[in-house]
């Protein structure tokens, strides 16, 4: 009865309610991309109605032109592969190196005696600053552009990893132990999985702040690469240049925050709150 | 005691320091000693240039950090009290919030120039979303319970923002305060680096390209100093901001 009673409700209404259901997304994904169209709208209009000049602001539709070539000629692909070459180099060593030292201070008094107060005071530093003493010690190639960015990136990953392994639950640790584990076992399968949420944020804030480092050091030290790229073009006052390279930072970044909210939301499937905290 | 004990390791760095370039283990150009970098910072001070080119780059950082904190902080709560708003805005902040901000550095000094302009336009663009995003985040988890006592004891739509959303929004705002102080620092910093006429940037690198290396040292510390000094600072006017949440 109560089937029938489903089966007649949903015939004459299915058609209406999944049209409205179609319609409603539909208009939030148009609401999505609405106020970004308005913005490069009000971008070309402004740059066309001739309030700026072409340096100041050079249309919209210049700069696709402008990426579209580079696109076409290679330099679009070649600064950007190595400045994603940077950048997730010194991501990965930060990530490899963060979580080991960040291991070893939660689990060894000495190496907690000796990073913790070098955390502490180094964490909120601009380390940007060494940037200069970077380049005396090891000139101006890839090497020292990767050591800045590790310089910056790593202390968010070990600052994670601690409050993370500080903040697993001991009636895990202890039923683990109970139950016959020995220390490697408990690393491996109770400690890291449970802290694995914290440092992964630790992670998220650690990449963007890997490319914005990797685009100073491109900036102050030229070379290829699109921090590079844009300091060359505003060098020869081309702002066309400039406003491209803004535009394929801006898509680098959001490609590679996306990515790791992505890999977040996959590896860790299992734990309750997968969404990503950092982007809005 | 303890907290000599526990800042140890900084002192046994700083002696490896003295030792590694007296001892001549690395060249002195690359590492001056440490007691040279403490002689060459108190002739900056004498000097004044430490001093004025400080003052230009603490107003600069200033003068965007509060650009950055009143309009972010203003857009993010808006955002969370009144939909229409979101709805604009949020694939905006969405956008530009990945966005490396260093990028900006070329685009701000094309629309200002070189001077004091630039740098607090890059600060105050760069340092907003974490703010907005703080307080935006803040502000959307108020307890429904307080909202819904706020509008039952007859609180009108403006005054439940001030009364309830604000300070509930507080404590993620002013953490979004914080990431955006050690952003500002960052990006005055590199900006200064990389154009600048004077500031704590171009005095680095005006110092290298002298070859004078223990005032370079001596001016890189002082800036890093500076970041640790003002986050603690801030850390413990929040935590007296704070005080009625306990």
């Amino acid at each position: 009865m109560a089937r029938v009673a489903q089966a007649m409700s949903e015939t004459p209404n299915g058609l209406p309610e999944k049209a409205a259901r179609v319609v409603y997304r539909l208009f939030w994904a148009f609401m999505r991309v609405f106020s970004i169209v308005l913005l490069l709208a009000t971008w070309e209009i402004l740059a066309r109605s001739g309030n700026f000049t072409h340096f100041q602001l050079p249309a919209f539709s210049e700069v696709v032109e402008r990426i579209w070539n580079d696109a076409w000629s290679g330099d679009l692909w070649i600064n950007t592969a190595l400045t994603l070459y940077r950048a997730l180099t010194a991501f990965l060593i930060c990530a490899v190196f963060g979580v080991i030292i960040g291991m070893a201070m939660s689990r060894n008094a000495i190496a907690n005696w000796f990073f913790d107060p070098i955390i502490s005071v180094g964490f909120p530093m601009p380390k940007i600053a060494f940037l200069p003493v970077v380049i005396l010690w090891l000139g101006v190639y890839d090497v020292s552009k990767i050591s800045i960015i590790v310089i910056d990136a790593i202390f968010p990953v070990i600052a994670a990893t601690v409050i993370a392994i500080q903040g697993v639950e001991r009636e895990l640790l202890w039923s683990a132990r109970n139950m016959g584990a020995n220390s490697r076992e408990l690393l491996t399968q109770i400690v890291l999985p449970a802290a694995a949420p914290q440092i992964m944020t630790g992670l998220q804030v650690a990449l963007p702040l890997s490319l914005i480092v990797a685009v100073v050091a491109e900036m102050l030290m030229g070379g290829y690469g699109l921090g590079g790229a844009m300091m060359t073009a505003s060098r020869f006052a081309n702002s066309t240049g400039v406003f491209a390279g803004i535009v394929e930072i801006a898509v680098v970044g959001y490609v590679l925050v996306k990515a790791m909210a992505l890999i977040r939301r996959r590896l860790l499937i299992w734990h309750q709150e997968t969404n990503d905290p950092s982007t809005a | 005691m303890k907290q000599v004990t526990r800042y140890l390791p900084l002192v046994l760095l700083a002696l490896a320091w003295e030792l590694a370039a007296r001892l001549e283990l690395v060249s002195t150009t690359a590492l001056p000693p440490l007691s040279d970098v403490i002689r060459a910072w108190i002739d900056l001070i004498k000097d004044g240039d430490l001093i004025s080119n400080g003052t230009s780059s603490l107003y600069r950082a200033g003068a965007g950090l509060a650009l950055a904190i009143l309009v972010g902080a203003t857009l993010g709560i808006v955002m969370a009290w009144w939909k229409p708003v979101n709805v604009l805005l949020a694939p905006l902040v969405e956008m530009f919030y990945p966005l490396p901000k260093s990028a900006l550095i070329p685009v701000t000094v094309i629309w200002l120039g070189y001077g004091d302009g630039s740098k607090i336009l890059l600060i105050f663009l760069g340092c907003m979303l974490p703010v907005t995003i703080g307080a935006f985040n803040g502000a959307r988890s108020s307890e429904q319970a307080l909202v819904w006592s706020a509008r039952s004891m007859g609180a009108n739509r403006l005054r439940m923002l001030w009364d309830v959303v604000v300070p509930s929004a507080m404590p993620e705002l002013l953490n979004g305060v914080r990431t955006a102080l050690a952003l500002a620092f960052i990006l005055l910093v590199s900006s200064e680096l990389i154009v600048a006429q004077k500031g704590f940037g171009y005095l680095i690198g005006s110092l290298g390209a002298n070859g004078s290396y223990d005032a370079m040292y001596a001016v890189v510390l002082t800036v890093a100093f500076l970041g640790f000094a003002a986050d603690r600072l801030y850390l413990l006017i929040t935590k007296r901001t704070l005080a009625w949440r306990e």
